[in-house]
């Protein structure tokens, strides 16, 4: 009976699709036009890197982070002093924005998850990573630079502390959330308050995954030029004190790319080159601690 | 005995009860993280606070007409953004389309199987750099690689096809067509990160289900994951469109900064954040405080847009998950 059975059927069904088929060539049609937006998708990166080798690394020497800014006609020059102005601006921002946006962090994903406050600061702080750099700078103005009477690295840090807090914050709530709830429920079980569970349990074992999150907001706002543009604006000398105007590469970049001078066009390739470079550098950097331990 | 046990084997142990002090740290750290979480909400009130103050005398002597005027004449203080609000609504459209095909083209592309792993990783990297990648160097790439490269197609199409409104001006340099194209540059990562999300939500069993019914990979997409993943798609999209209203640098150095409105993509206009940051530097006292205005109309349209796709995108997970 059961062989009966099979003799029946034992013709398989057709599983193999044929392009006599019309769906079948659509599938492959449409297979063909995916691969195609996915490399078109990859070009601008290729472009970009080309170019800022190509064009940047032309100009690449010992100079360029010793000297300063030439003017109009000048030859030769270098923009040290932009170097230095991106790396202190970027310092202090971190200064600033780490300590509160892991305190955060910790608030959100640990202290008190389900609470009301929890609820409306993570909408709050994703609405503000979406938040348009520029109108940090013009918060920063009319808040701290009309305070102080002029434009400032210290200004410049507070605006990139803003734009990094909800990057730190909620990939901290994210890295704070994944700590097994069994190592937390162990540190309780020995007489731990909530306070040295977060110290000494989660926080260290959350390190990774905040490191990812504040080597991220770092490579971005590395990056940033809006908001110094109204905050920090430009020098064309050595960063003094942190009170007065300081230099920074995207500015730099910015200001050059619209003479029409040869020598200041290769330099604001070259600081491309840099910039790029100080970015991609924290952006691998997150990425080797974040692959590390997950 | 059992008694005398426990009690000996508690002397050494390294388990007991919270002292008072710890308590009071306990206590006084909560409240640090509280102040921590709280931060970000004064932070934002702040921000709208200030920048609303500065606006304030502008905002008294140019009132509703600010927004549905055209000029901006610092000569003869005469402000109204309506041009730089189309520009940014209209190039942001346009390079959401753009970025729109592509990062949801990118995201099936990677999420449903069509390359082995290791190569979906490269191109996942590949458009996570893209986001890596500052907004002034796009401008400087925009300069003097987008803008030689379609200027001949932008000729052409302005010679053959003047009579189309999109292509009535001819692109003389800086213009709506390289802002645009290198905006949905900038916006891509972002709608194709989310849009994956969305993708990698869509339970297995849907996807066993219907590959089992012996549908084609594309009628799947199309049919089935698509949907599935629409309300995903649209938060990636209304995410993408805040960035895009947002951007700034790049814009203030292609978009040709003009006061126009004009459907052409060739011809140059202005956005509210590339008015902002090109007036700025040489704006006097009565300017700064119109561009003040105008920073307000900024941050009144990217917050609802952002709160909007927030929302959807929490919607869209509690309806995927349940």
């Amino acid at each position: 009976m059961q062989e009966n059975f099979y003799a029946v059927t034992h013709k398989a069904p057709d599983l193999s699709h044929t392009f006599k088929e019309r769906r079948t060539l659509r599938n492959t049609i449409l297979t063909a036009c995916l691969w195609i937006v996915a490399l078109i998708a990859s070009v601008p990166l290729i472009s970009v890197l080309y170019m800022l080798i190509v064009e940047g690394g032309a100009r690449v020497g010992l100079d360029l982070f010793t000297e300063l800014p030439p003017a109009g006609f000048e030859q030769g020059g270098g923009f040290g002093n932009a170097i230095l102005g991106t790396l202190v601006m970027v310092a202090l921002a971190s200064i600033i924005s780490i300590p509160f946006g892991i305190l955060g962090g910790l608030f959100l994903g640990f202290i008190a998850p389900h609470s009301k406050l929890a609820d409306v600061t993570r909408f709050i702080a994703k609405v503000l990573t979406g938040f348009p750099s520029i109108l940090a700078g013009v918060f920063v103005y009319a808040s701290l630079v009309l305070a102080m009477g002029t434009y400032s690295a210290l200004a410049g840090g507070v605006a990139l502390a803003v734009l990094m807090l909800p990057t730190v914050m909620l990939t901290a709530e994210q890295a704070v959330r994944m700590v097994p709830q069994r190592i937390k429920d162990a540190a309780y079980g020995m007489g731990c308050t909530k306070t040295q569970v977060a110290l000494r349990v989660v926080l260290p074992t959350a390190l990774p995954g905040i490191l990812t999150g504040i080597m991220l907001a770092v490579a971005g706002a590395s990056g940033e030029s809006a908001p110094l543009l109204f905050t920090a604006l430009f020098s064309n000398f050595w960063l003094g004190s942190f009170t007065e105007p300081t230099a920074s590469l995207s500015i730099l970049i910015y200001n050059f790319s619209g003479m029409p001078f040869e020598n200041q066009i290769q330099l604001a390739w070259a600081a491309s080159l840099v910039l790029v470079a100080i970015v991609l550098i924290f952006n691998v950097l997150s990425r080797l601690i974040g692959t590390r331990k997950v | 005995m059992a008694r005398t046990l426990f009690g000996a084997a508690s002397e050494s142990a390294i388990s007991r009860q919270p002292t008072p002090r710890e308590f009071f740290y306990d206590r006084m750290f909560r409240t640090l993280c509280f102040v921590g979480g709280a931060l970000v909400i004064c932070l934002l009130t702040y921000i709208i606070y200030k920048i609303g103050e500065r606006a304030v005398p502008a905002m008294d002597s140019y009132g509703f007409g600010f927004i549905t005027t055209a000029v901006w004449d610092p000569g003869r203080e005469q402000f109204g953004v309506l041009a730089e609000i189309w520009g940014t609504i209209y190039s942001s459209i346009l390079a959401l389309a753009i970025a729109g095909f592509f990062g949801v083209g990118m995201a099936i592309f990677l999420t449903q199987d069509f390359v082995p792993p290791k190569l979906a990783r490269v191109f996942r990297t590949i458009i996570e750099l893209l986001a890596a990648i500052p907004s002034v160097v796009f401008g400087l790439w925009g300069i003097y690689v987008v803008i030689p490269a379609i200027r001949p197609i932008s000729n052409w199409l302005h010679d053959n096809f003047g009579w189309i409104p999109f292509f009535e001006t001819s692109l003389a340099g800086p213009g709506l067509a390289p802002a645009v194209i290198v905006l949905s540059i900038m916006v891509l990562p972002t709608v194709a990160a989310i849009s994956q999300d969305a993708f990698q939500l869509i339970p297995y069993k849907v996807k066993e289900a219907a590959y089992g019914m012996g549908t084609t990979k594309w009628e799947a997409i199309t049919k089935i994951f698509l949907p599935t993943a629409s309300s995903g798609i649209f938060a990636s999209l209304v995410l993408g469109f805040g960035r895009a209203l947002g951007e700034t640098m790049a814009l203030a150095m292609l978009i040709g900064n003009s006061n126009l409105i004009s459907w052409s993509l060739f011809s140059p206009a202005n956005t509210l954040a590339s008015l902002l940051a090109s007036n700025w530097p040489e704006a006097g006292a009565l300017e700064q405080q119109a561009l003040m205005y105008a920073a307000v109309v900024l941050l009144a349209i990217t917050l609802v847009v952002n709160a909007l796709g927030t929302g959807i995108m929490a919607f869209s997970k509690k309806q995927t998950v349940s």
